[in-house]
């Protein structure tokens, strides 16, 4: 037996993730009914020290590890950052509503902390298997936090879609998995990569395999026609997780389509763009058209959030550096504009009151002119009205879908967000130029109120000056590819 | 120039820092502060706008008091901004407006002043950014950002239908706008990586993507401008909006849409320019005849102006397709003047509507009786609106007809046809609303009006008289701009 230990340097964030994961679960028992802001705490410190980890062991360039499962480079370190920040703004937005509904308790903590980890090894990974379990790592969390309400209708039957389409995209991902080990005989991505490139696989089967995987990743991104557990997801859920199904996960899902459809079958480019076309303008299509119907807030914004995925596949169409730093600009802008948006929603939410319908945003500029202004950058950001970061991210993927050649494809792209600009408008309108229905004031801790007035300000202040946010995504990319 | 101080900076970014300002005095307890801050905000606007016409230098038709700065690297945009001879006046007529347009609203506006008052400045910067930008996607922030506060204000302080209003404002401009922006990424690519708008001038098209990068800027244009067919935004957003808004967007926003034409369509599309020419003169003589028939039928005052801005503008877009000096130069005239008599006009409408609260011509009838003064000046404005010489109506639509008899007769002759009808519409209104026996006992309870209104009446009769008897100074400064344009016009680019 000849065993050589693998370095675990590279890894050293996730394993540092993983002990503490335990520790907030046994320092939450330990600490019992009384002290349930322990865990709060430990959660907050965890994903800090884990920031500091990956920051002080910041790659420029890749490193593999475990027998090549996984790698380190710096795209993976810059999305996992992402994901840190993410997930801790995540809780700050969440713990006053969490609180309100008894739902402040260990589990809730180390489900998003599992879930975390499940993203820092979709990103990280660099073999297939190794991707599978962390998307399903990833999953796994998201359905037990969908149904951690256990006594409400709602939430338990969100679940249950979630869990059944959620294990049926697994299925497909796996089957298509297999398929690509049949034909080149590797799951590593960098072999499979280089076998693909040798032509020395069947295409044929490579193409079937490519199509089960495309349409498992279109299932997790929430991408037309596989859109379907999304609304019912988004509305079900408690608002709190809704949150954090709509935002960190998106950084993770795109390093996933990074890792196995550019690193792994980037040769096989002019099949998948071809696939992503169609998933693009349908969701597209779907995502703006049925936004339009919706009364309840949460449901729109799933619509929403499949739009903005249709936008995301746009910028993987030009397949070339500037495509994807393209793409990941717009997954970071998109996740600012869902925190913020969904932490107004919870702000609406009083105790024994959920803010669930348009209506709820009636009037707000009279009941809190400065929250309104927030959501109101919000709002045009996620139109895609400039000066907001919103606009830069379009006009991003834009550009390389021209620059790719699809200029019919820009024009469908501005024809579906014009008709995507009705229902962003139709909350400014509320919120504006309609009288409040309660006069309520709006209680806010001064932890959310400094975040969500910075992450409102961010969505303004990175639309002037996108440059550093530009640079870094151009930069994660080209340093790892 | 050795102009060194980043004056088109100051003009640009004081107006939003004072719009800014006015926001964070907060709500109506500290109403008359917002007013204060507006009003000299407003003036510090216009004060500093005077350098760029007084150091302006007219001889040439190149790019003065440029600033270049990286903006951001990834797409090679920077802040790229200067003037010449077409958008100083514009920016100069903004600059002026704006004041004008703050004490318009200075009693009338009652709740949420600060917002009011903020969205204008912060408009008013904007604007300035829009006209004097030379960097497309610069160009593109500051065009589309001039959306957001209009939209508010239509929404917030307009009438009953302000909500249908501002909605199909927005959506209407924006949907010409994302056909300019795709343009915008074409010619970027096309240009190898630069969004210098001085470099698209020069950039080789073929004739197809000519062709469409015309029609995407036509489409930009053309609903800001506003053309016939998409003109119906206009009399909705003007009819719901406060009376400081219709100025402001028959005075400015209009104004924007026949910038572009002369910044970006006829120089980077000039040979879909002169391709497409007869079917610009064509839209732009229907605006011009047909929407001043639909004028002559309106009931409603603001609506009946709203119609004749369509027709005036038309009038524009006539003369830059005419492709002549006259043509092009009458039209910026034409731009100028009508900002002045269409803000005028509108303000007027709202003297009377802040009196009466109603709008319609029926309700009216024998205002002379009660208000001599306000008739006076009611009259020489709508004198303007007709075209009447010696007033700056008369100047940009002569030039115009002269510039369309070298072309072809009959356009001339229809497009004097905007003489009689601009002439019966607006003197029919003028009858029905003040002459005759007082209508009713509200009329009959009329006060004439207010100092301030005096004020506003009387510095925009200077303005509009001055253009018409001594046109000069205008003229003068865009003449080189004008013939530079020409010149790249004629030369084609394929």
């Amino acid at each position: 037996m000849n065993f050589i230990p693998p370095d675990l340097a590279p890894a050293s964030s996730e394993i540092f993730m993983l002990i503490m994961v335990c520790v907030v679960m046994l320092a939450d028992l330990a600490a019992g009914e009384s002290r349930r802001h322990v865990a709060y705490l430990l959660t907050q410190i965890t994903l800090l020290g884990c920031a500091i980890l990956t920051f002080i062991s910041f790659s420029t360039e890749s490193t593999l590890t475990f027998h090549g499962m996984f790698v380190d480079d710096s795209m993976a370190d810059i999305l996992k950052l992402m994901v840190y920040g993410t997930v801790s703004a995540v809780l700050v937005y969440s713990h006053s509503y969490i609180s309100d509904r008894g739902m402040l308790k260990g589990e809730f903590f180390s489900l998003i902390l599992f879930a975390t980890l499940g993203m820092m090894v979709m990103i990280s990974a660099s073999h297939f298997m190794t991707l599978y379990i962390g998307l399903e790592l990833l999953s796994l969390s998201l359905y037990a936090l969908v149904a951690l309400r256990r006594d409400s209708l709602m939430a338990t039957e969100a679940a249950m879609k979630f869990f059944v389409l959620g294990a049926l995209a697994s299925g497909f991902l796996l089957y298509g998995m297999s398929m690509v080990y049949g034909a080149t005989g590797t799951l590593h991505v960098s072999q499979v990569a280089q076998i693909i490139q040798s032509g020395a696989s069947s295409k044929e089967v490579l193409v079937v395999g490519l199509v089960f995987i495309v349409a498992g990743i279109a299932f997790k991104l929430s991408a037309a026609p596989f859109h379907m557990w999304a609304p019912d997801v988004y509305q079900g859920a408690p608002t709190a997780v809704t949150l954090f199904i709509g935002s960190a996960p998106k950084l993770a899902a795109f390093g996933f389509v990074m890792r196995l459809l550019v690193e792994g079958m980037g040769e096989m480019v002019t099949d998948w763009q071809g696939m992503l076309v169609i998933l693009a303008v349908l969701s597209m299509a779907v995502g703006n058209i049925a936004a339009i119907a919706q009364t309840n807030i949460k449901r729109m914004l799933a619509y929403s959030t499949i739009s903005h995925m249709g936008f995301l596949l746009l910028g993987f169409i030009s397949a070339d550096t500037n495509g994807y730093s393209s793409a990941l600009f717009y997954v970071i802008a998109y996740v600012l504009m869902t925190l913020g948006i969904f932490a107004m929603i919870m702000l609406l939410c009083r105790s024994g009151f959920e803010a669930e319908n348009i209506d709820d945003f009636k009037g707000l500029n009279k009941r809190n002119s400065w929250y309104a202004f927030i959501t109101l950058l919000l709002m045009l950001s996620l139109t895609g009205i400039p000066p907001m970061i919103g606009f830069y991210a379009k006009f991003a993927v834009l550009q390389a879908v021209v620059n790719a050649g699809y200029v019919w494809l820009a024009v469908v792209a501005v024809l579906f967000s014009l008709i995507g600009a009705f229902y962003y408008l139709r909350i400014i309108k509320l919120m504006y130029f309609d009288d409040p229905e309660t006069a309520e004031p709006l209680v806010s801790n001064s932890d959310v109120r400094i975040l969500l007035s910075a992450n409102g300000f961010a969505v303004l202040a990175l639309g002037i000056f996108p440059q550093a946010l530009m640079g870094l995504s151009l930069y994660a990319i080209q340093n790892s590819m | 120039m050795s102009f060194e101080f980043p004056l088109l900076s100051l003009i640009i970014w004081l107006p939003i820092l004072f719009g800014v300002a006015v926001f964070a005095t907060g709500d109506d307890r500290n109403a008359q502060l917002a007013r204060w801050i507006a009003l000299i905000g407003s003036f510090l606007g216009f004060l500093v706008a005077i350098p760029l016409y007084t150091n302006f230098d007219s001889a040439t038709g190149a790019m003065q008091f440029l600033e270049n700065h990286i903006w951001f690297e990834r797409f090679n945009v920077n802040y790229h901004i200067g003037v010449d001879g077409i958008s100083m006046p514009l920016i100069l007529l903004n600059c002026f407006i704006t004041p004008l347009v703050v004490v318009a609203g200075w009693e009338v506006i009652k709740e949420r002043v600060s917002q009011y008052m903020g969205a204008f400045l912060v408009m008013s910067g904007i604007v300035n950014g829009v006209f004097s930008s030379l960097d497309a996607i610069l160009f593109y922030v500051f065009w589309e950002a001039s959306l957001i506060p209009m939209f508010l204000i239509i929404g917030i302080w307009g009438g009953p239908n302000r909500v249908y209003a501002a909605i199909k404002f927005f959506l209407y401009t924006l949907l010409g706008s994302l056909l300019m922006l795709i343009a915008f990424i074409y010619l970027y690519h096309a240009s190898e990586g630069s969004f210098s708008i001085e470099d698209y001038h020069k950039l080789a098209i073929p004739m197809t993507p000519q062709i469409l990068i015309f029609i995407a800027f036509l489409l930009a244009f053309a609903v800001k401008v506003p053309m016939w067919p998409v003109h119906t935004w206009l009399p909705d957003a003007h009819v719901e909006a406060p009376t400081g808004g219709s100025v402001v967007l028959a005075a400015i926003l209009l104004k924007l849409g026949g910038y572009g034409f002369l910044r970006f369509t006829l120089p980077i599309a000039p040979d879909a320019s002169h391709y497409l020419a007869e079917m610009m003169i064509v839209l732009s003589l229907i605006a011009v005849v047909y929407i001043g028939l639909i004028a002559l039928m309106q009931a409603d005052m603001k609506k009946l102006i709203a119609y004749s801005s369509v027709a005036h503008m038309g009038f524009v877009t006539l003369g830059f397709f005419l492709l002549n000096a006259y043509g092009i130069e009458g039209a910026m005239v034409q731009m100028i003047s009508h900002g002045f008599i269409s803000g005028a006009m509108f303000l007027c409408v709202g003297v009377l509507y802040d009196r009466l609260h109603s709008r319609q011509i029926a309700d009216y009838g024998g205002v002379v009786n009660k208000m001599p003064v306000f008739s006076a000046f009611f009259m020489l404005f709508a004198m303007a609106n007709a075209g009447l010489p010696g007033t700056s109506g008369f100047v940009g639509e002569f030039m115009v007809i002269m510039g369309a008899i070298k072309v072809n007769f009959w356009y001339a002759f229809l497009a004097a046809t905007t003489l009689i009808f601009g002439a019966a519409y607006t003197l029919w209104m003028y009858k029905r609303v003040i002459f005759g026996a007082v209508a009713s006992p509200a009329v009959e309870s009329l006060q004439d009006i207010s100092k301030r209104e005096f004020g506003l009446l009387a510095i925009l009769a200077i303005s509009v008289l001055w253009i018409g008897i001594y046109p000069f100074p205008l003229t003068e400064v865009m003449h080189a701009t004008v013939d530079q344009l020409l010149n790249h016009v004629s030369n084609s680019k394929l």
